[in-house]
């Protein structure tokens, strides 16, 4: 049914539909109004779950965690300084291999105070052993949330579904929500481990040795190499079920192109529209979105991006001292590829600034005339 | 001595070969509420010395299912497990989460308050060793004053804190101090603690060896010396208000609790004084409660 609600609504939808049994939360600005419509919709019965009114973020990823292991579906939701003190706790879920989905919508760390949309919240949490999957739109945002229950209990490692302040969380698109039974057809009722069996008593993360550390985080890393196939493999199956496809990558008109737009997110759709502009005063442009950031799509962006000379990356985050994450990540990727490579790095939108068809058309430009790129990043103003 | 039948025997649930160190307080009392716990209950384990105890990888102590979570989050841990089971139909198996004062006292405060505010079905026990002894011996909020750690080479300057307190204010069911060296009071209240829901809490004095500098056959005599000195008084509060005191203690002068502990060896005739003084306010205090309490349940009947 088609409906027309925000991204945070979308995420909610996403998690009744899945009938999700335990959601543990706490307020934070800009993903409250997820917690609220979950908590209206556990008070009219229509969730199904159990929900937690924890006193902070911390303790809500620490009971989601401890429900996942005991083997039920759990849920949690938070943003910025939120997952920020979650931090522990995201290396806690993944090390016990517990298959908690969580939406984490991006806004800017403080301080500076401010509320809008920056991706560092998120990509700060990078080596936590999290899946982390970066949506475009509203649609993309339900799509990715039911497929992250599905990725997170085949691999068993916990899997974050990300969303943009404002521009996916507080903006009204309209979004197919699937039907109740396409959704359990999907994805079955939870068969994850029961960790606390009180028949096969056992103990769960006590104490190892450092080739036992060793062993477990081998197992782990393997995990993620798994959940490469396991997420290609979850996309085929939900586009069989529901007509629309989502890989880890999402590629336009790379081949023969001059000049290769790399991007994540929101920002996504609006290169889509400048581009198609640019294509029809002759420029030869492609596009490569990067849906999947952890595991990080290595064969894929190889795949595409081998014999691609220049390539700009446009993103919404930074590791001071270095550079956007993702073209970081873009970079190690391309550094056994045999053809060269220009990677240039635009930082765009930060702070949840604008980026507009125009300033991505100036980034398109400059790229495309620029000999050599720099190491560092090119920071983007609004106005030209 | 009571004789036990073979088959009414209390089942062992912490196993020998557990890894405290010998004479240890805290082994002790987690031998006992397990045993009272019974076989089917699911417990959580927090970095303290209770972690420890309960076995490096392979090796597991208790014969129950057991969690080692993280440090301050041994409430909301139990909390997510006891409404998972509650989920799955287990509502009857009960939740239990040791954590030692360091992980209750300081760090996992919040965690605790945040569980007991929403009266979560779990049974939550401090193992309270008076200070962070498994990191070495440092000073915690739970450590009393002119004690000697650590952190607190000159003496601790801090009044311990009140945790009883903190837990009737939040109006649980049920909170209760007990001690290894009253075993038959710690086994009733596990059992009667069993029987309600919502959130329990225990108090445990636990002596450690290392950290109380006493010797390895001194942390039973050490938790009956603080009771009979009223440091450590035997009671327990239901919903908050009634407090009852379950023990008369002997009225014996605290430096015959002091007086043993290498970690008080430096006190001042002073210092000792003023012990008494803080032990002898507390006493006065909870005595008032208990009449208080005593006094409103007469007038309702």
């Amino acid at each position: 049914m088609k409906k027309f609600i925000t991204g945070n609504h979308a995420v909610a939808e996403a998690v009744r539909l899945c009938r999700t049994q335990f959601v543990a939360a706490y307020p934070i600005t800009p993903q409250t109004p997820i917690y609220e419509k979950l908590s209206e919709w556990e008070a009219d019965h229509t969730l199904g779950g159990s929900m937690m009114r924890t006193e902070s973020e911390h303790s809500a990823m620490a009971a989601c965690l401890s429900a996942s292991l005991t083997g039920v579906r759990a849920f949690t939701a938070t943003s910025s300084q939120g997952v920020a003190l979650m931090h522990e706790m995201l290396h806690f879920a993944s090390g016990c291999r517990a298959p908690v989905v969580m939406a984490c919508v991006n806004r800017t760390l403080a301080v500076p105070w401010a509320f809008w949309s920056d991706q560092t919240d998120s990509l700060a949490q990078r080596d936590t052993g999290w899946m982390q999957i970066y949506c475009e739109d509203n649609q993309e945002a339900i799509d990715s949330v039911i497929q992250a229950f599905r990725i997170a209990e085949a691999v068993l490692l916990p899997c974050m579904v990300v969303l943009e302040a404002h521009f996916i969380s507080h903006f009204m698109e309209p979004v197919d929500v699937p039907d109740q039974e396409l959704v359990e057809k999907f994805l079955p009722p939870v068969n994850i481990p029961k960790r606390f069996d009180i028949n096969n008593p056992g103990f769960v993360a006590p104490v190892v040795t450092q080739s036992q550390y060793r062993t477990f985080r081998h197992l782990s890393h393997q995990a993620m190499e798994y959940a490469v196939n396991a997420i290609e493999e979850v996309g085929r199956e939900f586009e069989a079920t529901f007509g629309r496809s989502y890989g880890l990558v999402e590629a336009e008109g790379v081949e023969g192109a001059d000049l290769v737009v790399v991007t994540t997110a929101t920002i996504t759709s609006t290169a889509r529209v400048t581009l198609a502009r640019l294509r029809k005063k002759g420029l030869k442009l492609g596009l490569v979105k990067i849906r999947v950031f952890r595991p990080f799509p290595t064969k894929a962006i190889r795949t595409l991006l081998d014999d691609v000379s220049k390539i700009a990356v446009i993103e919404r985050n930074l590791s001071l001292g270095r550079e956007g994450i993702f073209c970081s990540e873009l970079k190690s990727a391309l550094v056994n590829s045999p053809g060269e490579h220009q990677v240039q790095g635009y930082l765009a939108g930060i702070g949840g600034t604008d980026v507009n068809p125009e300033l991505i058309e100036r980034i398109i430009l400059d790229a495309l005339d620029r000999k050599e790129a720099t190491d560092g990043p090119i920071w983007m103003m609004e106005e030209g | 001595m009571m004789h036990m039948e073979e088959s009414t025997r209390p089942k062992e649930i912490l196993r020998s070969g557990h890894a405290a160190c010998p004479g240890c307080g805290v082994a002790l009392g987690m031998r006992m509420v397990l045993r009272a716990l019974g076989n089917r209950a699911v417990v959580v384990v927090v970095p303290s010395c209770v972690a420890v105890i309960s076995g490096p990888f392979p090796h597991a102590a208790a014969g129950v299912p057991m969690f080692h979570s993280a440090f301050e989050i041994a409430a909301p841990t139990a909390a997510g497990i006891s409404r998972a089971l509650a989920l799955q139909g287990q509502e009857d198996i009960p939740v239990l989460a040791f954590a030692g004062d360091g992980g209750t006292f300081d760090i996992g405060l919040q965690s605790l308050s945040g569980a007991a505010d929403r009266n979560e079905d779990i049974i939550y026990v401090c193992m309270d060793n008076e200070g962070y002894m498994n990191t070495g011996i440092q000073v915690s909020s739970a450590t009393p004053q002119f004690t000697w750690t650590g952190t607190t080479p000159a003496g601790n300057t801090r009044r311990k804190k009140q945790i009883m307190e903190i837990m009737a204010a939040h109006r649980i069911p049920y909170a209760a101090t007990a001690s290894i060296a009253f075993p038959e009071d710690l086994t009733r209240k596990v059992l009667k603690a069993k029987e309600l829901s919502g959130t329990r809490f225990f108090h445990i004095l636990s002596p450690c060896i290392t950290g109380w500098r006493i010797g390895e056959d001194m942390a039973v005599k050490m938790t009956k010396l603080s009771v009979e000195t009223k440091l450590f008084p035997l009671y327990e509060i239901e919903d908050g208000l009634k407090y009852t005191i379950n023990y008369q203690p002997d009225d014996l002068p605290v430096d015959r609790y002091l007086e043993v502990q290498g970690r008080y060896r430096h006190l001042t005739p002073e210092q000792t004084a003023k012990i008494q003084t803080e032990v002898d306010r507390n006493w006065q205090d909870l005595m008032g409660r208990a009449a208080r309490a005593h006094a409103q349940d007469s007038f309702i009947r």
